[in-house]
């Protein structure tokens, strides 16, 4: 059952010392706090550096519009590409708008409306995440969080036209991978991808959510350990401080990697694509 | 009764059920047991084979093996990947040695025991959770076992039915139960896309990561009666809202109002109920049970 190829991986030694000198490699935990910055590039962000022409579309043509969830169309090099991100504020004002980046399920549902439009008209999807989790709350219980993340994962499996993920801050859980069951899954240096946050981790393991710092060095949750165990394809390396301050160089890369990614998967005959896409997942635990 | 075809299990059932009362709890062993539904003392003898609280009908957790005597004909039971069991792929402290105990306790390998058998003599794959093991949790054996069991039923042309009960998916595993969801979910939906049927029988409690996935992508999901089927957990929500909830919220009941199951149907009327769906999605029946055969709720 070891998902490892080659030898064991090395861990960063744990350090409960919450200190970090400016010349220290970055501890796991240091990655996590970077992600959540609040001037960390959202979503929005990212797609006005990278893509032209964005339209955003709304609603899930079944409840509302989840404005944690944006998406739309828009032109990728000459090519247009259906664009969904979760969408962060940089201010309280903006958190209240965007829910604090945690959709509810008609996000969800909004985004796989636009997956399945993409199909239609043969546009490959690109998905920027960014969210600590989708939101627990009376109403997303009551119009089936739980439905509205399996559909996801359900209908990516099968859907035509390539799919990139990109983890650009958080991926918090079934409210990240609701959008990342991708052809490519790709992560920015800072970021971090985890079943549960090191606090929840922590407060589980030593009923001391305090400890999240340790919690996040034993987890596996930073972009190059998630790289080393092929959950992630590739990992774009952002300023050591954190993406806002290399915005237009970081966007310069990762549009010319999807330039790439998006032709070479849409040359694929698409029932190798969606086969591939399946032996992605299917190795995990096999 | 001799549930399981003999050449290839030799799990006995009964000593399974005693051996897991020592992990959590399902009924204790003695005369007496208090009702977790209701609250009232019943005679443990009058809950009978189906475990059902005779004052409330409240249903007390079955360990997976208790789950699929209920469901499978005698003798019928051919079990799948029973050897397959996991390791620890993050070296997750503890987590080793948690697993070995709960191995011992429960004499089973990891949350889900899955089977080829017959239900009321229709063929079909029968997975079955477990509430004993680390709360029923998601990780690679879970998820390799069910996503093993969907590809043979597609394979074989036969419905899927899963029983469910699970805390979500498993932490100890980390990002790898994460990455179960979606491999789970891909094999439902080409299960799904040669045509075969897939029932869902949600049971107490159903939530998170597996609540997310293959849960609630049954053809008909159905849940027995005082399910708690969610996917934040209870005290997670409100702590976020600040204020507590109705006790009914997350039930199967309430669930079923809001339009995300089929039907509520008690513990005494599964196998029937799965029999009619089997018949009525013209699935082979390949062999008839005679009069000791018919499940209880047809005989009564
Ligand atoms: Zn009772």
């Amino acid at each position: 059952m070891s998902i490892f190829k080659g030898k064991p991986r090395a861990r960063p030694t744990v350090r409960p010392d919450t200190r970090t000198g400016t010349t220290a490699e970055p501890q796991p935990y240091d990655k996590v706090l970077i992600a959540r910055k609040t001037t960390r590039p959202t979503a929005l962000d990212l797609i006005s550096e990278i893509f032209t022409d964005f339209m955003e579309l709304h609603g899930d043509r079944s409840f509302g519009d989840d404005r944690a969830v944006v998406g739309g169309i828009a032109m990728l090099d000459g090519r247009p590409v259906t664009v969904i991100g979760i969408q962060r504020g940089r201010n309280i004002d903006e958190n209240v708008l965007r829910n604090f980046g945690s959709a509810h399920p008609e996000g969800y549902r909004k985004a796989l409306r636009l997956m399945k439009q993409a199909e239609k008209f043969g546009r490959p999807v690109v998905t920027l995440i960014n969210t600590s989790g989708a939101f627990c709350g009376v109403g997303a219980e009551e119009r089936g969080m739980g439905e509205a993340i399996a559909r996801n994962l359900y209908e990516m499996s099968l859907l035509r036209v390539p799919i990139v993920s990109i983890i650009i801050g958080e991926g918090g859980s079934g409210g990240a991978i609701g959008l990342a069951a991708a052809d490519s899954v790709w992560m920015l240096s800072n970021s971090v991808y985890s079943i549960i946050s090191p606090e929840g981790c922590a407060s589980i393991l030593w009923k001391d959510s305090s400890r999240a710092r340790d919690a996040a060095a034993i987890m596996c949750i930073t972009a190059h350990e998630l790289l080393d165990i092929g959950v992630v394809d590739r990992v774009f390396e952002e300023h050591p401080e954190g993406a806002e301050n290399d915005l237009p160089s970081l966007a310069r890369e990762i549009k010319e990697a999807l330039v790439n990614e998006v032709s070479e998967l849409a040359r694929m005959d698409v029932g190798a694509l969606v086969q591939r896409r399946y032996d992605r997942f299917r190795k995990f635990g096999s | 009764m001799n549930l399981f075809k003999k050449k290839y299990v030799t799990i006995n059932t009964d000593s399974h059920a005693s051996a897991s009362r020592q992990a959590v709890p399902t009924i204790p062993d003695g005369v007496w047991h208090q009702c977790g539904n209701c609250g009232r003392t019943v005679y443990k003898k009058e809950i009978g084979v189906h475990k059902v609280c005779p004052k409330c009908s409240g249903c007390f957790r079955l360990t997976a093996l208790e789950r699929v005597a209920l469901t499978a004909d005698e003798g019928s039971y051919l079990e799948c990947d029973a050897d397959l069991a996991g390791g620890n792929p993050l070296d997750f402290p503890g987590y080793s040695e948690k697993l070995a105990s709960l191995r011992e306790a429960t004499g089973i390998n990891d949350a889900i025991v899955c089977g080829k058998c017959t239900v009321d003599g229709f063929e079909c794959y029968v997975g079955s959770m477990d509430p004993t093991f680390i709360m029923g949790s998601m990780g690679s054996v879970v998820g390799e076992k069910l996503t093993r069991m969907f590809e043979n039923a597609t394979r074989d042309g036969l419905p899927a039915v899963v029983f469910t009960v699970s805390g979500g998916a498993r932490m100890q595993e980390g990002i790898i139960s994460l990455m179960q969801m979606a491999k789970v979910s891909a094999a439902v939906a080409r299960h799904s896309e040669a045509g075969l049927l897939y029932v869902t029988v949600l049971t107490d409690p159903t939530t998170g990561g597996v609540t997310a996935s293959f849960a609630m992508l049954g053809d008909v999901i159905l849940a027995e009666p005082g399910t708690v089927v969610g996917f934040a957990g209870r005290r997670v929500i409100e702590s976020t809202i600040k204020q507590s909830l109705p006790d009914d919220f997350q039930t199967a009941e309430f669930v079923l109002q809001h339009g995300f199951i089929d039907a509520v149907v008690p513990r005494e009327k599964l196998k029937a109920t799965l029999s009619k769906l089997f018949m009525l999605h013209g699935v082979k029946r390949v062999s008839v049970a005679d009069g000791d055969e018919r499940p209880a709720e047809v005989a009564q």
